[in-house]
């Protein structure tokens, strides 16, 4: 085609901290890292308590709630509302997204919305059959 | 040329370009599990009844992953938050003890969890001969019980009975020597042979022996390979040292996921399935039943998932961690981005573990 | 906070070593060669797929006779599998299994590896980095690495056609029990089949197309030049934002569903195979295949729908911006509307995700799912009916240019129009029970997709070329170009709403007795069977009509008359820069003050004012990072 890395200048900026604060070292504790060592701290209990709920989630899988309550799916609504329990406590903690820029936020809603819709519709399907056309009679 | 907002964040949307990129694909990664797991919400509320098993699963194999892996997430945010801190020893501490867990994770799945399954084996009886087979499957108790059926023979595969009249051979021959596998009995002059295998794969290969040449005189050599027998070798009936679901089926302790599984009890006799009463039968790979299918995909993917944070996080210790002397910054926001990728991956399993473990 | 965005420029420390000729041409980072890697790539599966597409109407029109001329040469590429000797013993006739395959491939080679790889990523590649006034896309390597992930799936595809058994043929849908089943047997590889290689090249190019969507979409967010706010955008970057994030979010459910329909191939598995399945499949030794059992034929269908729905939007969208840019700027006014069409968009993109079981009424479903269905379907047609009017009403008073990207971009309008109103009744359940698998949809999507797609590609072309070349493309054989397609085009594909009305079925290689039947039903004057011949005689001359683009678009690099940076008269950004524009984009400071087409701005000396032209009375920027608003 044509000379595409020719010798335009370029958009400069500057990679680290270095002409951001007027030639600071870049190995310097930027000013936005002090509240982080408080975080610590925070970041070893939820590891914990990662671990107690891992335990009763097995605890809870020898109780068989089916029975108790009646019906089917307890016992998955129960484990799955543990998990999600971790979950939020991953996603909020570790991955910072308490406090997140609502940017990523607007792609998580998104992202849930379409998710659930894969998952009800597909089940709306299987619930919603006409008998005698799909392969399994229910 | 440089691209802007690499490592300061742009003032409106507050982000760096790694930071809203990892939270893009992480998106899709939602929707590529999502379909994983849509499809087993849809094989297991569409398993016939006894075809979903449960307690297949090593619990405590399983625990203890979920730990290590939870135990890396910890580790691997500390590392960005020495890095954040300006800590570089530390960083590399941290970062260190995260991909030994990955890889702790990767091992023990590979070395303690898969492989048992491979040798593992399990036949579904057909629907008609169900009632024979009454006293390892236990049907008559789990209707009583209104429990879902028993349909499979499940153990070690002791040893397999062959017909092998139309069977090459030198063929047969070569491939008993290959394998180490024992005659155990003859009959039938010699037509009718109990072989000993030790796993299932060996039955497979078995029944994949060439057959005889039908057609000795035919000049293309093409045309005669094509005359073989086909099979080579019939299997007729498999001996099976039984699970423990099946040496005592009205014990309903053996149907659900134990922290100590049960083991097998190598004393107990062997069962003599006959093959014509048999559905599908193989080892515990994923050819068995959409069960087995969906873990080892969900799982195998997982895993892969799992290898990939561990090579990055490899590259970000060794060579990548050179970035640290001109810009440490950039480090520590590529640090948080595979750490975001990592806290992904612990989060899948934080659902796979109940789901095929437990429930 | 960092004052140095704005300050002198000096010459940058980085640019001075020289790439070689691999790493210029080849391997490149920068976003123009790999737009103009994916536009080649593209328009030459374009060409492949109609190329199939020629081969199975003549076998149409002579079932049972060799393809003439060539017939021996394509024997002897494509092999036994997809041709054979006719009943005279003349090589050069496509098999039952070969129309099949070609058929196949010919769907998915025009969607997966020309239409997307032309509209959405050549285009946005080049085109959208220029007009947000960034210096690239924000992830350049991965750029890099997403077209050579697209680049081994390509050759997957193509290899799939000279593998014993030839190429996938159970559709570009891929539904099983039948696609689990296909190419297994004696003398066919169990990983080395047709079958099993469309799906392993389909992971790679979608792993190619999400990692590119990433890309797309944090460029546009993050890289936009100051002053460039969300709604000073042109409408091709909304149309690519919104089709990018379809594209993140619903490839990975198919890329799940190919890793399942992939395990049941090589391992063996039953994801998709149900219980009691008979069939005469054999494994590569001979024997018979056999399935575990308990999967479900409808979870593909679920999962490969939740893709392709939003797919085909993914389709359109890049083209209806192309337009909007092409009418905007040959008009010499304003879009009309942009504020609902970008509205539109974002809706049409998101209701896009539920709409996909209109693809599935045969399929058993009940009253409530297909009532759900067909309600956010015909919702759907809603945002699509703005912006085509919202395009309609631009040319309403303007200056109209008819240059030929202007001609395309028109004729876009009407022949979209047909496309989306004939699907209308589609959405119906009732309706597509007779509608479903006829020639009626293969006309509905095509002129979505050909006289739409194809012709906003076409337009795209001949507009930015001179950007991409520094040269125009000769006027004349654009509008020969123009005039044949569009006549032929519409010759092809008119006539078939007529034939799946009279109920002609789609996919058959031989209409055999179905033929007769409509063969005695009169419509405008000939019988069903007779507008074959319209459309057969209208695709062939519609092949000849590229050959004056082809041949400009080739001798116009090299001879096209030059000019300078913005040979048309355009306002926005990447009109801005040099034609072609080096690496880094732009040759000065950039900042925006205006929207994307102020065009015949009242009071202003020329009827186009660029969007980074200050106005009179507007201070010196102070270009701190202060000033970069939302």
């Amino acid at each position: 085609m044509s000379d595409t890395h020719g010798h335009g200048p370029a958009t400069h900026e500057t990679t680290g901290q270095a002409e951001a604060e007027g030639h600071q070292d870049p190995h310097a504790v930027p000013h936005d890292a002090h509240h982080i060592q408080a975080h610590l701290r925070l970041y070893w209990i939820i590891g914990g308590v990662l671990i107690v709920f891992t335990g009763i989630t097995v605890f809870l899988s020898y109780l068989d709630f089916d029975k108790w309550f009646g019906g089917r799916g307890w016992n998955m609504g129960i484990g799955m509302l543990v998990a999600t329990f971790k979950v939020c406590l991953v996603g909020a903690i570790f991955m910072h997204l308490k406090g997140e820029r609502p940017t990523i936020w607007r792609f998580l809603y998104f992202t849930a919305f379409f998710f659930l819709g894969l998952f009800l519709l597909t089940a709306l399907h299987w619930w919603d059959p006409i008998f005698g056309t799909t392969y399994n009679e229910r | 040329m440089q691209i802007p907002y690499e490592v300061q964040a742009r003032p409106d949307t507050g982000l760096y370009n790694a930071k809203l990129g990892i939270w893009l694909f992480l998106a899709s990664e939602v929707m590529l599990f999502g379909g994983l797991f849509s499809a087993y919400v849809f094989l297991r509320l569409g398993a016939e009844p006894g075809l979903w098993p449960r307690g297949l699963l090593d619990v405590r194999i399983g625990t203890f992953n979920t730990a290590i892996l939870i135990l890396s997430s910890v580790t691997v945010v500390l590392a960005w938050a020495s890095l954040k801190m300006r800590k570089f020893n530390e960083y590399r501490k941290w970062m260190m003890l995260t991909i030994i867990c990955g890889a702790a994770f990767l091992f023990i799945k590979l070395a303690f969890e898969w492989p048992p399954k491979f040798s593992h084996f399990g036949a579904f009886i057909r629907k008609d001969k169900l009632a024979e087979y009454e006293p390892y499957l236990g049907n008559e108790y789990m209707r009583s019980k209104k429990l879902e059926p028993r349909l499979e023979i499940s153990g070690h595969l002791h040893a397999v009975e062959v017909d092998v009249e139309n069977a090459d051979p030198a063929a047969l021959g070569q491939f008993l020597e290959k394998r180490h596998l024992k005659v155990l009995k003859r009959e039938d002059e010699g037509k009718r042979l109990e072989v000993e295998v030790h796993s299932p794969a060996d039955a497979e290969a078995l029944g994949r022996v060439l057959g005889k040449i039908t057609k000795p005189d035919e000049p293309d050599p093409r045309m005669r390979e094509a005359s073989r027998t086909l099979p080579g070798v019939k299997i007729l009936a498999f001996e099976v040292q039984p699970d423990p679901a099946n040496e005592d089926p009205t014990n309903e302790d053996n149907e659900k996921p134990h922290f100590n599984p049960r083991k097998r009890n190598p004393l107990a006799d062997l069962i003599h399935i006959k093959a014509g009463d048999v559905d599908t039968w193989s080892a515990f790979v994923p050819r068995h039943s959409t069960y087995l299918a969906t873990y080892f995909m969900i799982t195998g993917l997982h895993g892969a998932h799992v290898l990939g944070g561990v090579l990055v996080f490899c590259f970000l210790w060794g060579p990548g961690a050179a970035l640290y002397k001109t810009n440490p910054e950039h480090l520590a926001n590529r640090v948080e981005v595979a750490g975001l990728f990592w806290h992904f991956v612990d989060l899948v399993w934080i659902f796979v573990f109940p789901l095929f473990y437990l429930l | 906070m960092s004052a140095h965005v704005g300050q002198e420029r000096h010459a940058p420390h980085d640019d001075h070593h020289e790439l070689g000729w691999w790493r210029t041409y080849i391997f490149s980072t920068d976003h123009k060669t790999i737009g103009i890697q994916y536009g080649l790539t593209g328009l030459a599966f374009l060409f492949l797929g109609f190329m199939l597409m020629l081969v199975m109407r003549w076998q149409l029109a002579h079932p049972g006779q060799p393809i003439p001329v060539i017939g021996g040469m394509l024997q002897a590429i494509f092999g036994e599998a997809a041709f054979s000797r006719d009943a005279l013993g003349r090589m050069g006739m496509l098999t039952q299994d070969g129309y099949n395959s070609f058929g196949a491939m010919h769907g998915t080679l025009m969607v997966f590896f020309g239409i997307v790889p032309a509209a959405f990523a050549a285009f946005g590649n080049f085109v959208v980095p220029l007009q947000i006034g960034a210096p690239d896309m924000t992830f350049p390597r991965l750029n890099m690495a997403s077209y050579w992930s697209f680049f081994i799936s390509c050759v997957l595809m193509v290899g799939s056609f000279f593998v014993p058994g030839g190429a996938a043929k159970s559709g570009w849908t891929s539904y099983p029990p039948l696609s689990g089943v296909a190419d297994m047997g004696v003398g066919i590889d169990p990983f080395w089949n047709g079958q099993s290689l469309w799906l392993v090249g389909m992971i790679f190019n979608i792993t190619g197309s999400l990692l590119g969507a990433v890309n797309f979409i944090a460029t546009i967010i993050q890289l936009r030049a100051p002053g460039m706010t969300w709604m000073r955008l042109p409408f091709f970057v909304w149309a690519q934002f919104v089709t990018a994030f379809l594209l993140l979010l619903a490839f990975p459910p198919l890329e799940a569903a190919g890793i399942m329909q992939t395990m049941d191939r090589l391992f063996g598995c039953s994801f998709f195979m149900p219980t009691g399945l008979i069939t005469s499949a054999r494994d590569a030794m001979g024997h018979a295949a056999q399935w575990a059992g308990g999967g479900s034929p409808l979870l593909w269908q679920h999962l490969f729908w939740f893709l392709a729905h939003p797919e085909v939007y993914v389709l359109i969208l890049p083209g209806i911006g192309i337009v909007a840019e092409v009418i905007a700027n040959n008009t010499r006014k304003p879009l009309y509307g942009y504020k609902a069409m970008v509205g539109a968009i974002f809706v049409l993109g998101f209701l896009s995700f539920i709409v996909w079981a209109h693809h599935m009424y045969m399929t058993g479903m009940g009253a409530k799912v297909a009532a759900f269905f067909q309600t956010t379907t015909i919702i759907i047609s809603i945002p699509s009916v703005i912006l085509l009017t919202a395009l309609l009403i631009s040319l309403w008073g303007g200056s109209i240019r008819f240059t030929t990207p202007m001609l395309f971009a028109v004729t876009f309008l009407p022949q979209f129009g047909i496309g989306g109103l004939t699907g209308i009744p589609l959405a119906f359940n009732a309706v597509d029970l007779y509608l479903h698998d006829t020639y009626y949809i293969i006309a509905h999507f095509h002129y979505v997709v050909a006289p739409g797609t194809i012709f906003a590609i076409f337009a795209g072309v001949y507009y930015w070329f001179p950007k991409a070349t520094g040269r125009l493309m000769n006027e004349t054989l654009g509008k020969v170009h123009f005039w044949t397609t569009t006549i032929f085009i519409n010759g092809v594909f008119m006539p078939m709403f007529l034939q799946g009305m009279a109920g002609v079925h789609r996919r058959w290689y031989d209409g055999g007795a179905a033929f007769d039947l409509i063969s005695k039903v009169p419509v405008f004057g000939r019988n069903s069977l007779e507008w074959n011949v319209v459309s057969s005689y209208s695709a062939f001359l519609l092949a000849l009509a590229q050959l004056p683009f082809i041949f400009n678009f080739f001798w116009s690099i090299w001879k096209g008359q030059k000019v300078g940076r913005n040979p048309w008269d355009a306002t926005t950004l990447e009109w801005d820069a040099p034609s072609p524009p080096p690496h880094g984009n732009f040759d000065k400071e950039l900042h925006v003050y205006r929207g994307p087409y102020e065009y015949s701005v009242p009071g202003a000396e020329k009827d186009f004012t660029p969007q980074t032209e200050a106005p009179a009375d507007a201070p010196k920027p102070q270009v701190t990072e202060a000033v970069l608003v939302k």
